[in-house]
């Protein structure tokens, strides 16, 4: 082996990166979502865990531009375009919900820089 | 051929990746191939370090660029034809990092006469710089579903790639740099008569290979959505050695094969240039050849043909022209 | 003018009206399935059985390439396979440079004989695939498993005469080296190529004849010791006819300060000896204590050409000769491929050289620290050092006559960097300097076009074509700044550019540096200078831009 000072100090570098998420210590499962009130989404929940986002950004569109305010669903269901009186009425923690799905998966939303949980305001009010 | 067979294999791919899911091989899939890929990416890429690493640069051969440092009055280049350590780190950061051996490109032009000309064209460097560095982003900002908590880079790399703030989820500039890119260093394969020429299949296959695993991945982002919360289980499983099987939109497994075989076919095509550039001698040695002698492991023993040799030959010659001789 | 050569205007007509890939033409056949065409003209002679013998290379025998049989020995494919495994695994520049290419073309119109010939096979990266082809094939798993698709193809005897037509159609330059993203070096690859095809008895005489004879003599020339004196003498007649000043060079003299080796073109033809002339003067004029010795009577070194063996066996002498003379350091002349084995190999291969001191310079006490291992110092260091401490007494005004340009060789300013130096020095002893286009001059110099031992007369087709780009730029220079002097570092050059000069560019003669030095030196003693070391008349009208518009 020849320059090996040169070349496994970079190389060894390489692979550590390469392969920390391999040995860097305990890593995170899915975390424990808190568990909705009622009995439906509006939606599957399969097919809620990998679109909401684009429903919501497809509501929001709806009901500021259109003014239409109903949202039906596969099953002809009815529900109100809202993600405070709809979503967050059943997934009303937003923290053990929302926020740690999101945060799991690197998502940085900015529904919430408009909107507020309905919770956090609460407490505010009461302060 | 050289183009059909490399499309063919891309998608050929795909559809195996499609098949599979749709018969619920998610096992093979998800789990068995990517391990076997990475297994043959990380024991193919260390052997071929290793054979580079144990093959000796019996001589010191940088290719100087640039003015050597001689007389202390005559400002040496340190970047283009380094004395030093540390002028060779400069010049292979800036070759690595910003390719500096292509943005001297130029371009001939046989005119009439006939006469030529020479112009700057820096397109390669450009559309290469494009791609290998959207690329590296890329790959980058993939850590948020190896690691758990998510690492401060990502959240960084993903503000400033989603700077636009376009469409939902985020658009990423480094998709459609890393799409341009890979688009213009395929056309002008295409296009170009001398690339023509001299592309093989082995040109053109990574750079399908990774346009459709750029394609597949945007695919999922914005168009056909998987549960990326259960992509992100399912590679942690993967990383701490406790894999299950998951069932997960099938873009998730065409892109997931994809890379594999990228993975698989790294270590044993052109796409070693990776680490191959840090080994070329013609860059990563120091123009100091006068000053410190560089040693050959296997430097033969040649007889060369001695002065006495040489005198015991020509001795009256030499003496009629009055040449002193060691003999006398 | 040669036979092997068509007419300036019809070559010319050849090289403009051309369909090929450099005019954006796409060949007919790939190139996989085009064979080598061996026409008079486009490939040098086979090597003699007495040069091979008398270098100790196998299978000496009469062959001519341009016949189908080559008289190869039986086994020639497993002496190649075992000859390139062997250097796989000697030197990692070559493994590396078999499979990093990535085909991006960047080299593709870099190279003098593609510029030249619009041959497709001298794109360096098209030059590095024949090999890499081979390389595939019998190295590696998807070459063999994938064949044409993985890159690789059969190998043939057709291989064989392919690597000869266009492993001696590489002039080992390094331009493809500059713009290259991985720095893989064609001049690397030629060397292997040519090492290997030395193991089946497949070579050219040009190369090897001097390297052979550079052996026994001590030089090229092949010039015995009291012809190589005579020939020194004979100089310096001339030399004192031309400025009074009588001169005796010190020959195999013991105990002297420096050792004075240059390429023995510059003792015997010219204009390499008008240069001679140069240094004579030089070291007249500062009293240098030096001898020149008739053993190492070679600067340059015919073995870079050959093998990295008969490079080494001939480099050799430099020390050994240094050694027996008990110089103190030793002083090279202008030469380009000299310089690339003294600069780059000649420590590794023959050093350490414990009996030589730190380089001196004894008139200005410079040490030159940046020769401190090889012990070997550029006569344009030297003689730049020299003006940069004011020690030379100049008179440019003698060069008036002449309108200069200045040729970077290959090799001092790729394999060197020796770039600035030269200049220093012309912009000293000539009025009148002007630069060629920039993209043809310094790191992206265009070779002459018959360098690395093909500066012979059967190649002229070639040599001509390879050294058009040249040509074109210092008809440019010509042009713009009426220029009719091309001043070289190079003895090869020095040669092949008076060839392609006379042919491409009537009126523009060729020179070393140091013959302008010594023109411009103010000598003690001398009688009145009204003519140059050409004996040319310094009152001769120069010329202006476009004086001589002949297209």
């Amino acid at each position: 082996m020849y320059n090996l000072k040169w070349i496994l100090p970079p190389f060894l570098a390489f692979l550590a990166i390469l392969t920390y998420p391999l040995w860097s210590g305990p890593k995170g499962a899915m975390p424990e979502l808190a568990k909705p009130k009622g009995e439906a989404c509006v939606e599957s929940a399969t097919w809620m865990r990998a679109n909401h986002m684009q429903l919501l950004d497809h509501w929001r569109e709806e009901v500021v531009r259109n003014q239409s305010r109903v949202y039906v669903n596969q099953a002809g269901q009815r529900f109100e375009k809202s993600l405070t009186k709809t979503c967050l009425s059943c997934h009303n923690n937003k923290q053990e919900f929302c926020d740690r799905c999101h945060n799991y998966t690197s998502v940085k939303p900015y529904c919430f820089e408009c909107h507020v949980d309905p919770k956090l305001s609460e407490v505010s009010h009461v302060q | 051929m050289k183009l059909l067979a490399p499309l063919v294999a891309v998608f050929a791919l795909a559809a195996l990746a499609l098949g599979g899911a749709a018969a619920g091989q998610y096992y093979l899939l998800g789990v068995v191939i990517p391990y076997v890929a990475f297994a043959l990416f990380l024991f193919g890429f260390s052997y071929k370090i290793y054979g580079w690493a144990k093959t000796p640069v019996p001589f010191n051969i940088p290719t100087t660029c640039g003015q050597q440092k001689a007389l202390p009055w005559i400002k040496g280049n340190e970047l283009e034809a380094p004395s030093s350590t540390l002028g060779v780190l400069g010049r292979m950061a800036l070759e690595v990092l910003v390719f500096r051996s292509l943005f001297r490109n130029t371009k001939a032009n046989l005119e009439p006469g006939p006469d030529l000309s020479y112009e700057s064209d820096k397109s390669l460097w450009l559309f290469g710089l494009l791609f290998h560095w959207s690329f590296l982003l890329i790959f980058l900002r993939h850590y948020r579903f190896f690691l758990e908590p998510v690492p401060f880079f990502v959240g960084f790399l993903e503000k400033f790639d989603g700077l636009l703030q376009i469409t939902l989820p985020t658009f990423y500039l480094t998709d459609a740099l890393i799409l341009l890119g890979i688009s213009a260093l395929f056309a002008r394969r295409v296009i170009s008569p001398k690339m023509r020429y001299i592309s093989l299949a082995a040109d053109y296959f990574p750079l399908m290979l990774i346009g459709a695993i750029a394609l597949s991945g945007m695919g999922m982002r914005y168009l056909h959505k998987v549960d990326i919360a259960l992509v992100k289980t399912h590679i942690q499983g993967l990383i701490t050695f406790h894999p299950e099987a998951h069932v997960i939109g099938a873009t998730f497994y065409v892109h997931l094969l994809l890379v594999s075989a990228l993975a698989a076919y790294f270590p044993f095509s052109k796409l070693m240039h990776m680490g191959g550039v840090f080994f070329s001698p013609t860059r990563n040695l120091a123009n100091d050849s006068r000053v410190n002698r560089h040693i050959n492991p296997w430097n033969p023993q040649i007889k060369i043909r001695t002065y006495a040799d040489y005198e015991a030959d020509f001795k009256d010659k030499m003496k009629s022209a009055g040449i002193p001789l060691d003999a006398d | 003018m040669s036979k092997f050569v068509a007419k300036p205007a019809e070559l010319a007509e050849a090289i403009a009206s051309q369909a090929s890939l450099l005019t954006g033409e796409t060949p007919q056949t790939n190139w996989m399935e085009t064979p080598a065409e061996f026409k008079p003209g486009n490939y040098c002679y086979s090597a003699k059985p007495e040069a091979l013998n008398g270098l100790g290379l196998p299978h000496a025998r009469e062959w001519d390439p341009a016949e189908a049989d080559w008289k190869l020995p039986e086994d020639w494919m497993q002496r190649l396979h075992v000859g390139m495994k062997e250097r796989l695994g000697k030197n990692r520049a070559f493994k590396l440079f078999m499979e990093i290419c990535v085909r991006c073309g960047a080299c593709a119109d870099k190279c003098h004989f593609f510029l030249g010939t619009g041959d497709p096979k001298n794109m360096p990266v098209m030059r590095a695939e024949l090999m890499r082809s081979i390389y595939r094939g019998e190295f590696t798993v998807a070459g063999k498993l994938l064949g044409q698709l993985g890159g690789a193809r059969k190998f043939t005897e057709e291989v064989v005469k392919e690597w000869f037509m266009y492993y001696y159609q590489c002039t080992e330059c390094r331009r493809c080296s500059v713009f290259c993203p991985y720095g893989i070096d064609t001049a690397e690859i030629t060397m292997m190529a040519r090492e290997l095809l030395h193991l089946i008895g497949v070579n050219i005489n040009w190369v090897l004849k001097p390297a052979s004879d550079c052996n026994r003599t001590g030089n090229h020339l092949n010039l015995e010791p009291h012809a190589f004196v005579s020939a020194l003498e004979s100089i310096c007649e001339d030399l004192e006819d031309i400025t009074g000043i009588a001169i005796e060079p010190p020959i195999n003299k013991k105990g002297a300060e420096v050792l004075f080796i240059t390429p023995s073109a510059d003792a015997f033809a010219v204009p390499g000896m008008y240069t001679m002339m140069g240094y004579l003067l030089l070291f007249k004029h500062i009293g240098l204590d030096y001898t020149i010795s008739t053993y190492a009577s070679e600067g340059g070194n015919f073995g870079l050409f050959t093998s990295s063996d008969v490079m080494k066996k001939l480099n050799g002498k430099m020390y050994h000769e240094a050694e027996r003379l008990g110089v103190k350091w030793i002083l090279g002349g202008e030469c380009g491929h000299m310089w690339r084995v003294v600069h780059q190999y000649m420590s590794t291969m023959n050093g350490p050289a414990p009996f030589l001191e730190v380089p001196k310079n004894p008139i200005t006490g410079t040490l030159f620290e940046h020769a401190k291992e090889t012990k070997m110092v550029h006569i344009a260091e030297f003689t730049a050092d020299l003006i940069h401490h004011h020690k030379l007494k100049l008179d440019p005004s003698r060069n008036d006559h002449r309108n200069v340009t200045f040729h970077d060789s290959c090799n001092t300013s790729r394999g060197m960097g020796l770039i600035e130096e030269p200049r220093y020095i012309l912009n000293q002893v000539v009025n009148n300097f002007h630069e060629m286009p920039e993209d043809t001059i310094r790191e992206k110099t265009f070779c002459c076009g018959s360098g690395s031992g093909l500066n012979t007369e059967e190649y002229m087709d070639i040599r001509m074509r390879g050294g058009f780009p040249r040509a074109a730029a210092a008809r440019w220079a010509k042009k713009t700044h009426g220029s009719d002097l091309l001043a070289a570092i190079c003895a090869i050059d020095r040669v092949a550019l008076t060839a392609s000069m006379n042919y491409w560019v009537p009126g523009m003669e060729v020179s070393g540096l140091h013959e302008l030095v010594g023109n411009a030196l103010i000598m003690d003693g001398e009688k009145n200078r009204d003519i140059d070391l050409r004996e040319d008349d310094l009152e001769r009208p120069t010329l202006g831009p476009m004086a001589e518009e002949e297209d």
